[in-house]
Formats: structure tokens, sequence, C-alpha cells
């Protein structure tokens, strides 16, 4: 069952980069993260490989009585090798934490991909719901009755004064994780984007790179995320990551706007390069196809361009990544059958601005 | 720059993190980064937050507690064994009772580190009886804000210091 998720997951876009949802062309993606811990056991990083193991099953006997989670997959680590794990991370239901030392982890995954919850990763329970857009809003409606549901059926280390507890003092009081993935071309280009990132840590909030907590910055991708969990009230951290985010996005518009009152004839020959390249190269880096992919989500945000879509941007981004490449064929390649690979489906979804034959006669 | 805690080998392990206007900078040199539990930057690079905290539970005084020479004596959480000297090095408590255990430590280090030590959110004993301060401080946050855009300052000082007294921050 378990591993018929995966490989089902394998052949589909991801449904929380499907292109819909406000905002969807600059917010790729929005997520709520709720870390939790029940008192009975020692948190994860104390916890030995044994107790762990335990854990996962009285978590599993707890979520059984959970009427919302009776559809998905329920993993243990010794069910997932490291290829999946590796699908798993590009796919954002499991944190490159997770990967390391993946003995006496548990892993729950709803059919729709909305919801994935880690068993002892560093807390018992980091729950994540993720959705489509700027979103942050329904995706907090959802993890908040999920985490109730929950409560229901076990206990959680709940402290009056502290709140949630959790292993890390970072996370403690609500436990709360509230993010956003942003595609911020136009202030990268004007050299904004470091003024920006540093006014944004000033307010609490904090930005990291595509993949999470210490990743590099992909394709103009970043994380914005709260920094703080303990003192507000989760509508009140909510409230604050969106209204930054929604200056951010003004601030990108206006950089789009002044590039191409500046430059643009050198912003229209970068998608359309980009569009070339991707349309006609055989060997594709993973980091070049994100770069690339950049260029013509912008460009569709300037509306030079109207062959692709954001859906089909979105889908590409997931799939080109190594694991996800390798699970779509069955089998593993080296880096260079990959990067060919690459190229091949790129070509396939990006239609090529001329096509020889019967197009030519028509025009 | 030299190593801020041992005073003679050149840093090469610079940490920075700005929460709420405030900066902290760590300056170490790869000894003593490793003595702090940093073994290698690179290796750890997944975890930022986490050696944000250790950074901070380094450098914080030790509280002397008011019994004199029984601060030497060595805090430990009597359910999972944990030390506080544990929890400086790997930044992670080790179960739900430390939090009681390091009670007195950790008020100051969650004050810093979130600029509050008092949970407001989900599962409030108070939620109800708490939403009047909670509505009272929007209204004294907006007010500030007005104040501060007629430049009104000493108004604004003023509201600062009710919202800081309601908040306990």
């Amino acid at each position: 069952m378990a591993a018929m998720l995966l490989n089902e997951m394998a052949r589909r876009p991801a449904p929380w980069l499907n292109g819909s949802g406000p905002d969807s062309g600059i917010v790729l993606s929005s997520r709520i993260r709720l870390a939790r811990n029940i008192s009975e056991f020692p948190f994860p990083p104390a916890a030995t490989t044994d107790v762990r193991e335990k854990i996962i099953d009285f978590m599993q006997t707890a979520f059984s009585r959970v009427a919302r989670m009776k559809a998905g997959g329920f993993f243990r680590s010794a069910d997932i090798d490291s290829m999946d794990q590796m699908f798993l991370a590009e796919r954002h239901l499991i944190s490159p934490q997770f990967m390391q030392d993946g003995t006496g982890r548990g892993l729950f995954i709803d059919e729709n991909e909305k919801v994935s919850i880690m068993l002892n990763e560093e807390d018992h329970i980091r729950l994540q719901v993720l959705s489509s857009g700027m979103s942050l809003y329904d995706c907090w409606e959802f993890a908040n009755s999920l985490d109730s549901e929950i409560g229901d059926v076990l206990e959680y280390d709940f402290d009056d004064e502290f709140g949630f507890l959790t292993a890390c003092p970072t996370n403690v009081g609500t436990g709360l994780r509230a993010s956003i993935l942003i595609h911020l071309p136009g202030l990268a280009l004007t050299r904004e984007i470091d003024n920006v990132i540093s006014r944004i840590s000033k307010v609490g909030l904090m930005v990291r790179g595509f993949y999470g907590e210490g990743t590099d910055v992909l394709g103009n991708l970043f994380q914005i995320s709260n920094q703080t969990t303990l003192g507000r009230t989760e509508e009140e951290i909510i409230d604050s990551l969106s209204k930054v985010s929604k200056q951010i996005i003004e601030y990108e518009r206006g950089a789009e706007e002044t590039l191409m009152k500046d430059a643009p004839e050198q912003i229209e020959d970068k998608v359309w390069r980009s569009y070339g390249i991707l349309t006609n190269a055989r060997v594709l880096t993973s980091n070049e196809v994100m770069n690339l992919l950049s260029a013509l989500r912008l460009g569709l945000s300037l509306e030079l361009i109207d062959r692709v879509d954001y859906k089909v941007l979105n889908e590409l981004l997931i799939i080109t990544q190594p694991a996800h490449l390798q699970k779509y064929v069955g089998r593993e390649m080296d880096t260079t059958e990959r990067d060919m690979m690459r190229a091949d489906l790129v070509r396939e979804r990006i239609v090529p601005a001329v096509k020889y034959g019967s197009d030519t006669k028509q025009a | 720059m030299l190593c801020q805690d041992c005073n003679q080998n050149e840093s090469t392990v610079h940490l920075t993190q700005i929460v709420d206007n405030k900066k902290l900078v760590l300056n170490l040199c790869k000894d003593c980064a490793e003595k702090r539990g940093f073994h290698s930057p690179f290796e750890h690079m997944p975890f930022p937050l986490a050696d944000i905290v250790t950074g901070m539970v380094g450098t914080s005084k030790t509280p002397l507690s008011k019994g004199g020479r029984r601060s030497v004596k060595i805090k430990k959480c009597q359910t999972c064994g944990m030390t506080f000297e544990d929890f400086g090095k790997s930044g992670r408590l080790g179960c739900g009772d430390c939090y009681s255990a390091f009670h007195h430590e950790l008020i100051d280090l969650l004050r810093r580190i979130h600029g509050s030590p008092k949970h407001r959110g989900k599962g409030c004993i108070t939620t109800s009886a708490s939403m009047e301060p909670v509505k009272e401080e929007r209204r004294l946050r907006e007010e500030l804000r007005k104040a501060i855009e007629n430049e009104e300052f000493e108004r604004a000082a003023n509201l600062r210091d009710q919202i800081r007294s309601l908040t306990g921050v």
C-alpha cells in the first residue's frame, strides 16, 4: 500500500504545486508546520532506536482512531530506501534532516499529499500541511483542526506557561512554522534582494533556500517563514507573515516594472534565450533547469511569453530533480544519463516555438 | 579577529543572527567552535537555528544561585537525566520535564530567542480571558503606528510602554 502510493506519486505532479490559489505566479506554495510531543516518551534526539520504535507503534495506534487519517500511507524508516527518501524530500514531504540517520522514524502521508506527518524527526510529531499559492490561512485552518483531532486521541506535552513543549526551544509555544515558497527574480536581478532579506530578518521572519533550513537559493526561489513561535498567537504569526509577504510581492512587482522600463530588450532576450535552451538542449543539469525555469516564470509574469503556463513550470521544477527522474524511469541512473533524461522531459513539456513539418506550412 | 573564547587564535567560525533588531554575533576559532559542539560549521549547516541556541546558552553567563557555593551543583533533569551543560552542547532538550528542571535558565533564553517567555497561542488555559488583553494590545499597536506616523514621539513612547507592560516583554 505504502510503496504503491509512492509509485503513484512519482507519476503525477505534486498537488501543492498545481499553480492554483491566489498570487500563485509569485507565491508557489504555502506551508504550515506544527511541532508536537507526547509526555510518555523522551524527545527523539534523546531517545534510543528501541524507544523511537515504541513511539511509532504508539502513534500508529493513535492515528488509526483519527477518521481523517484513514486514507493515506504509513511508513517506517525501514520501508523507505534512500532513493524514496530523496524523492520525498524533493517533494517537500519530509525534511532533509529526516533523512540523516534515518533509523526509528515514521511517516504518514495522506493520499492528496496535502498532509505529511513526520514521526521522530526532531519532535515526536511534525505535522505539515501544504497547499498551492498564497493560502496560509487555509493551511492553518486545516492543520489546526487535524491537530485538534489528533489531540483527542493522545495527550500532547503541553505546559500552561510554555505551551507545546519541543526538543528545541526555538519551536516551543505554538510549535508553528508558517512559510511560503516565493519566486523573486526581479529583486534578484535588480540586486535588491539582500536589502529585502535583511529587512525581513529584522521583523522576526527568516529567509531560506528552496529545500528549507540550511539549503541554497536555487532558481530565485525563497522560503520565508516566522522565526519565533512563543509569545504570539498562531493567527498573529500568520498575519504578520501574510502582511510582509504582500509587501514583498509589491516590491517584486515594482522591481519587475523597473527592469522592463530600464532594460526591456535584455529582459526579453533573457526570457527567450532560456526558452530556446529549454526547448533545444540535449543535456541539462538540475541547477541549470531551475535557473532557466525562473527566467520563463519571469517572462510569464511580464506577459512576454505565452507558450507555457505556471502549472507546467511548477511540475518541471519537481520532476526534473534527481530522485524524481529515477523514480519516473524506474531505475538508477548516473549523472550524465540523468542530465539527458532531464532535457528530454523538458522538451516533451515545453512546446518549441515553430514545429518542423505541418506547422510551418500553415504559417 | 581573534576567537572570543580563547582570545588566541584567529576566528574562522562566524555566526550572526538577528532577532527583533538585536544582533547576536559569535566569532570562534575552529578548536573553540568544536568545544561548543560545532564539529564542522558545514556539517551543521542544516541546523542553524539550533546552533544559535547552543551559542546563546554558551554565551549567557551562568546564573548564580542565591546560595553562593551551591551554584557549583550541576542542574539535572530528574526524568531523563539531561544536564543543562548537555543542553548547551546539543541545543536540544531531553524531555518535556526539562522545561521545569531548567525553568530559570530557559526563561532567560526564551526571552532572547522569542522576545517573550509566555505562550499565548492554542491551548492557552486562559484563552477566552486573555482575548481582552490581545484586543487591547492590537488597539494600542494601531495607536502606536498612528502616533509614529504623525511624529508624536512622546505619545508613541507612552504607548510602547503600555504595550510592554501588557505583554510582559
